[in-house]
């Protein structure tokens, strides 16, 4: 894959946006096109549903025969889910709110950090969040659901009480709702989506180019060229380090911050 | 913005640029559709597995702690049961060794009683028999002893004392004398 990257006639070319645009080879054309990324999410999908499947069949298997001491590889599942459950949902919104919103926080983190380490796995080398679809949609659900969890909760106040923030005085208001109405209407979304996208397309980019130098540096240049390969190698190898930090603190940020919306959404006072 | 000018540096000359910001049709729907199916995937069988395994298992050690707890409690009780058996017996025993003793102590007087009773019986019994032996004895004696000192007396006195009158008299004297002396 990264082979492609590096010019076959001798002349190093960096990677450009056609990276995140792969040729479809199915359904082009349609709604329903796939290309690479679309079928490593799908694969993403199917993997994510696996492990948990399996997961759940330890759980509902310790239910039935009343084992209270989960094994090794239960014990992991445990802690990932607990990671959500605990680490996030009951810490920002309280055990009652937090249990309500837990489906939709557990899809979000491991969805975007399944998707997310794609970009360093052999065979993937991109992230299937480094297309605007994923990071979009998600954006978009956390979006909907703060403000559903507000109007459920406070009515119509959800709005007066984000966009006239009490203990203001009245002609501030010319000021500040404005940039209330900006910042928690308009920008949250896009900084979620945004922030997730541009994480992982620099982070594939950069792997791309200091491989892409190495295998240019290595195999198509004479001299002392190849020793700047061997320092590019090494630099690709700690990004690679570096963007698996990234995809799970990603991940964890884009939960996080879709928790704190709701939370705030739900707060009495704004 | 400048993100799509930086792409736009990057990008091959002459090629229509696509903007990293628009998402295409079916990016969308793919991710809709992966959402859509890990939420439920989640939120269907995941979660509820997971949070019932949770209950269960707090439940189970709950359950247990209570059981143990049980456990103790009966334990405790049973040591007091046995407890209070123990002193119960402990004050039987002593009251029955107490009645032992206030009995045996009964049963000592009265064997002492009979005892002195059959002595003095026994005392009595011989006294009477004894003095029925000396009233025959002397009974006999007094009989014999008439006949023999006159045998006697006669034999010494023979033949001074032939007349009989003069004898009759002395024997006659000489046995007053002898009752006289008994009474």
């Amino acid at each position: 894959m990264l082979g492609l990257f590096a010019a076959e006639d001798g002349e190093y070319k960096p990677p450009t946006i056609y990276e995140f645009y792969p040729p479809a080879f199915l359904f082009e054309g349609t709604p329903f096109e796939l290309n690479r990324i679309m079928m490593i999410r799908l694969i993403v999908m199917v993997a994510i549903i696996v492990l948990f499947w399996v997961w759940t069949s330890k759980f509902n298997k310790a239910v039935k025969t009343g084992n209270v001491v989960p094994g090794r590889f239960q014990l992991l599942g445990e802690m990932a889910l607990n990671f959500i459950r605990k680490g996030i949902a009951h810490d920002q919104l309280g055990e009652k709110d937090g249990e309500r919103f837990l489906p939709l926080l557990t899809t979000i983190f491991f969805m975007v950090f399944g998707m997310n380490i794609t970009g360093v796995i052999p065979f993937a080398n991109i992230a299937g969040t480094s297309v605007i679809g994923v990071p979009l949609v998600l954006a978009a659900v956390a979006y909907v659901t703060f403000i559903y969890a507000g109007v459920r909760k406070h009515g119509v106040r959800f709005f007066t009480n984000a966009l006239f923030p009490a203990g203001v005085p009245k002609p501030f208001y010319v000021l500040v709702t404005p940039i209330e109405l900006l910042s928690t209407f308009i920008l949250r979304p896009v900084t979620l989506a945004l922030r997730l996208l541009m994480n992982m397309i620099a982070g594939h980019l950069l792997l791309v180019l200091c491989f892409s130098a190495t295998h240019f540096f290595f195999f198509q240049t004479d001299g002392l060229f190849p020793l700047f390969g061997a320092g590019t190698l090494v630099a690709g190898f700690l990004v690679t380090l570096f963007e698996i930090l990234v995809s799970t603190l990603q991940a964890y940020v884009f939960t996080l911050l879709t928790t704190v919306y709701i939370q705030l959404a739900l707060a009495d006072e704004h | 913005m400048m993100i799509t000018r930086i792409f736009a540096a990057t990008a091959p000359e002459g090629g229509e640029l696509p903007n990293p910001l628009l998402p295409a049709d079916y990016d969308i729907i793919w991710s809709s559709v992966i959402f859509v199916i890990l939420l439920t995937f989640f939120w269907i069988r995941v979660l509820p597995s997971f949070k019932k395994m949770l209950d269960e298992r707090a439940q189970a050690i709950e359950g247990r702690l209570a059981e143990a707890e049980a456990a103790q409690k009966a334990a405790e009780e049973r040591t007091a049961l046995v407890e209070a058996e123990q002193a119960q017996l402990r004050a039987e025993s002593s009251s029955i060794r107490e009645e032992a003793r206030s009995e045996g102590a009964a049963i000592l007087a009265e064997l002492k009683q009979q005892a002195a009773q059959d002595a003095e019986r026994m005392v009595e019994v011989t006294k009477a028999s004894l003095s029925a032996e000396r009233d025959a004895a002397s009974n006999a004696l007094r009989a014999e002893v008439g006949a023999l000192a006159i045998e006697l007396a006669s034999r010494i006195v023979g033949e001074k004392l032939k007349d009989d009158a003069v004898a009759n008299r002395v024997v006659d004297e000489f046995i007053s004398e002898l009752e006289g002396k008994k009474v």
